[in-house]
C-alpha cells in the first residue's frame, strides 16, 4: 500500500474494522441518492425491515430521468413518473433530504453535492452512480457503488471495500490557450488507457492541477472512472477552500477554521510513498476529440486517426468495431467530420464555467442549419446562474436550445436521444455504443468549448481557428 | 447466506475486450423499479435487429442455452456502475464469469450477488473460447476452494481471484448488510471521531 498519501489517511481515518474476507468495513460520511440506482435498495432494507442509519448524512436528488423540456409532473413516461414517485416515497418513508424541483437544487447528483458545501475534504463519499469520482476533486474518496451496495450504505452507512494502490499522475507546466480540463483528462486517458487504472486511485497533481479551478478539477476526477480507477483526487488547497466558504452546508462561524485544520491534515505529505507515479507534460495536450467507441480512442484535433495496424493485436477487435460503428477510415481527419447533434451538459461539464466558456463561442454565432443543439445545464442553479449573467439569451440566439436541468442525452434516459445513426459532438463523458439512446448512434466527446464550436461550424472544427 | 464452493455448468463466450455495462444493458431499461425482468435484456441490441429478431448473439444461439459459465476478456464491465448489469446476466443464468480483466465496480457488484469474477491469462481465455466454441457441451466446474477450472472432470487450469472476494463466496459472507450492521456500534464510534459529522 501507498504511504502518507491523502488516500492513507482517508481510509485509515474511516475504517471500522477489518473484515474476516479481508476487506474492510469503511465508514461512508456522505451518501448521495439519485432516482434511478436507489428504488430496489430501498426495498431491499424495507423488506428486511432496516432504517436510514444516518438520514443526516444523506441527500437525494433527481436528474437521470427527468426530461429537460419541462419539467412538468406527471412525466409523459409512465416509466419515469413511477420513478419519481418512488424516490419520492422514499425520501418521505426513511426522512432523507431530497433536492426536488421545488427546492430549486434539483440537478446532477455529482453537482449538487459540490455547489451546496456537502462535499468537503477529507469524506469518504458513496453513490450509486459510476461518475461519483467527481467529488474526488475536493480531496475526498468517492465511490461509484452498485445497488446492493447503496443497500448497504443505507441500512449501515458502511461499505466492504478492498484497498486501492495509488497512483500520482503529474501534468507539469502550462496549457496551451484553448486547452481546456476536459483535454487534460481525456488525454491522461488515451495515455494510461481505459483499463490502466484498474486496481488504482488516482491522485491528480503538479502545476496544471494546482492552478486549475474547483470546477476544472471535478472535470478532470469525473473521468477517472473512464481511465478504470475507480476514484480520482486533487489534494485539498486555498482554492478548494474559497471554493466552499459561504456555501449552504459548509461550516461556518468558528467552525471554519477547526474544519480547515482537518482539511489540511489530510492532504498528502511532501514526502508520501506511492504504488506508482507518471509524468506527462502540459505543452504536448492539444484539444481532443473522441473517434471511437472507448474514451481512450481519441486523438489531437489536427492528429489523422490512427491505422489499425498502430494497436497491440489484442486491441485490433475493438479498434476495428469503432471504425465501424463510428463509421469512419484510419487516416482521415477528426477535424472536418460533420455532426448532426451538438450536446453540451453532464456531469463532466454541466457547470456554470462549461457555459460560459461555451457562451463566448456561441455569442454572435449562428448555429449550423444541419445541427441541432441543445444546453442543459447540470443544475437548476447552474440554470438561474447562467440565466443571471445573460448566457441563455446568448445561445437561444446563436440557435441552440435552452433546457431544465438533469443528465439528459449524457445516457439518454429521457426524451432526448439520437435517432438512428445520428453523430454527436458531446461533453459528456461516454462514448459507448448505444450510450446517447440510438443503437446506431455515434458520439464524439471533447470540451464544452469545442462542442460549441462544431455547433456551428457544424463539423468538427480546432477552437482556437474558430475564436481567431 | 449460502456457501458458492464450487459453480458447474456449460459455458457461453462472449468476446471482445472493453465491453461496458451500456452494452451489457442499454440504459433504458434502467427506468423499471425492480430487478425482476432484467433476466430477458443482457446484451439486447447487441442480439436483436431493428424487428426483434436475433442476429446469432452467443446468448441466443442453441448449443450456450442453459449456459452457467460466462468466458470474456479484458475489462469487462467498465463504464456505468448500474447493477442491472450483472442482475441481467445473472438473471439470463450466468454463475460465475471467467475473463482476462474485470472493471472495478461491475466485480463488486458481481461478488455482492454471488458471482465469482475469475481471471486468467490472455492464451488461457483464448484457449478456453476456442474451446467451448468447438465443444459448447464441455462440462466446466469452477472449483474456489483449489482455484481450478475444471473441464469434463479434468483439471484444466489455475485462475485468480481477488483472496477477499473468494473468502466471501466461500465462507458465505457475500451478502453483507447483517456483517456490516453487527458492527453498528463501532460504527458509531468512528463516526463521532470524524471532524465532520461532529459537526466540527
Amino acid at each position: 500500500m501507498a504511504k502518507g498519501t491523502l488516500y492513507n489517511k482517508v481510509w485509515d481515518a474511516h475504517v471500522v474494522e477489518k473484515l474476516p474476507t479481508g476487506q474492510y468495513q469503511l465508514f461512508i460520511g456522505l451518501h448521495l441518492i439519485h432516482e434511478v440506482t436507489s428504488p430496489q435498495a430501498f426495498d431491499m432494507i424495507a423488506e428486511k425491515g432496516l432504517k436510514v442509519a444516518y438520514p443526516s448524512r444523506t441527500f437525494a436528488t433527481v436528474d437521470h430521468i427527468v426530461p429537460t423540456k419541462s419539467q412538468t409532473r406527471p412525466f409523459q413516461d409512465s416509466e419515469a413518473e413511477q420513478m419519481m414517485e418512488a424516490i419520492e416515497k422514499n425520501v418521505k418513508n426513511f426522512g432523507v433530504s431530497f433536492f426536488d424541483f421545488k427546492s430549486g437544487k434539483q440537478g446532477i447528483v455529482h453537482i449538487v453535492g459540490p455547489e451546496n458545501g456537502l462535499t468537503q475534504p477529507g469524506m469518504t463519499i458513496a453513490c450509486g452512480d459510476s461518475h461519483t469520482s467527481t467529488h474526488g476533486a475536493f480531496g475526498t474518496l468517492a465511490f461509484g457503488i452498485g445497488t446492493t451496495q447503496v443497500r448497504d450504505v443505507l441500512a449501515t452507512q458502511c461499505l466492504s471495500m478492498d484497498t486501492l494502490k495509488v497512483r500520482r499522475v503529474n501534468v507539469n507546466g502550462k496549457l496551451k490557450p484553448g486547452v481546456t480540463a476536459k483535454d487534460v483528462t481525456l488525454y491522461i486517458i488515451q495515455k494510461l488507457g481505459v483499463k490502466g487504472g484498474i486496481g488504482y486511485a488516482y491522485e491528480y497533481g503538479g502545476d496544471v492541477f494546482d492552478a486549475m479551478t474547483m470546477e476544472e478539477r471535478m472535470t478532470v476526477c469525473n473521468m477517472a472512472i473512464e481511465g478504470g480507477a475507480r476514484i480520482g483526487y486533487v489534494n485539498p488547497d486555498q482554492t478548494t477552500f474559497d471554493y466552499i466558504k459561504g456555501r449552504p452546508y459548509a461550516p461556518a462561524g468558528d467552525k471554519w477554521d477547526k474544519a480547515l485544520a482537518y482539511w489540511k491534515s489530510v492532504a498528502s505529505d511532501k514526502n508520501a510513498e506511492y504504488n506508482d507515479v507518471v509524468n506527462f507534460k502540459a505543452e504536448d495536450i492539444e484539444p481532443i476529440v473522441t473517434w471511437g467507441i472507448t474514451p481512450d480512442q481519441s486523438v489531437g484535433v489536427n492528429d489523422k486517426l490512427p491505422e489499425v495496424s498502430s494497436f497491440s493485436a489484442d486491441e485490433v477487435k475493438t479498434v476495428e468495431l469503432a471504425y465501424k460503428h463510428m463509421e469512419l477510415k484510419p487516416g482521415q481527419s477528426i477535424k472536418g467530420t460533420p455532426i448532426n447533434v451538438a450536446f453540451i451538459g453532464s456531469c463532466t461539464n454541466g457547470r456554470i464555467s462549461d457555459l460560459r466558456e461555451a457562451a463566448k463561442v456561441a455569442k454572435g454565432r449562428k448555429v449550423s442549419k444541419t445541427v441541432r443543439a441543445f444546453i442543459v445545464p447540470g443544475s437548476q442553479q447552474v440554470k438561474a446562474q447562467a440565466e443571471k449573467e445573460g448566457l441563455d439569451k446568448i445561445f437561444t440566439e446563436a440557435g441552440f436550445e435552452w433546457r431544465e436541468a438533469g443528465c439528459s442525452m449524457c445516457l439518454a434516459m429521457n426524451p432526448d436521444k439520437l435517432q438512428g445513426n445520428e453523430i454527436s459532438a458531446s461533453s459528456s463523458n461516454r462514448n459507448f455504443i448505444g450510450r446517447q439512446g440510438s443503437k446506431t448512434g455515434r458520439t464524439m466527446l471533447m470540451s464544452p468549448a469545442m462542442v460549441a464550436a462544431a455547433a456551428i461550424e457544424g463539423k468538427v472544427a480546432d477552437i482556437r481557428e474558430v475564436l481567431k | 447466506m449460502s456457501k458458492i464452493n464450487q459453480i458447474e455448468g456449460k459455458a457461453v463466450p462472449v468476446e471482445g475486450n472493453d465491453i461496458d455495462t451500456d452494452r451489457i444493458i442499454p440504459a433504458r431499461y434502467l427506468k423499471e423499479i425492480t430487478f425482476t425482468n432484467m433476466g430477458k435484456y443482457p446484451f439486447y441490441d447487441e442480439r436483436f435487429d431493428a424487428e426483434g429478431k436475433p442476429k446469432g448473439h452467443p446468448f441466443d444461439l442453441p448449443q450456450f442455452q442453459g449456459a452457467h459459465l460466462l468466458f470474456v476478456n479484458q475489462n469487462f464491465g467498465c463504464g456505468s456502475s448500474r447493477e442491472h448489469a450483472p442482475q441481467s446476466l445473472m438473471r439470463w443464468g450466468v454463475r460465475a464469469i471467467i475473463g482476462e480483466s474485470f472493471a472495478e465496480i461491475f466485480a463488486g457488484n458481481c461478488t455482492m450477488l454471488g458471482i465469482p469474477t475469475a481471471t486468467v491469462s490472455q492464451a488461457e481465455m483464448k484457449k478456453l473460447q476456442e474451446m467451448v466454441k468447438a465443444n459448447p457441451n464441455t462440462h466446466f466446474t469452477l472449483d474456489l476452494d483449489k482455484k481450478t477450472l475444471l473441464a469434463d472432470g479434468k483439471e484444466h487450469l489455475k485462475f485468480d481471484i481477488h483472496e477477499s472476494k473468494r473468502n466471501a463466496l466461500v465462507n458465505g459472507t457475500w451478502d453483507t448488510t447483517g456483517i456490516l450492521l453487527a458492527n453498528a456500534g463501532k460504527t458509531a464510534e468512528v463516526a463521532k471521531k470524524l471532524p465532520y459529522v461532529s459537526g466540527f
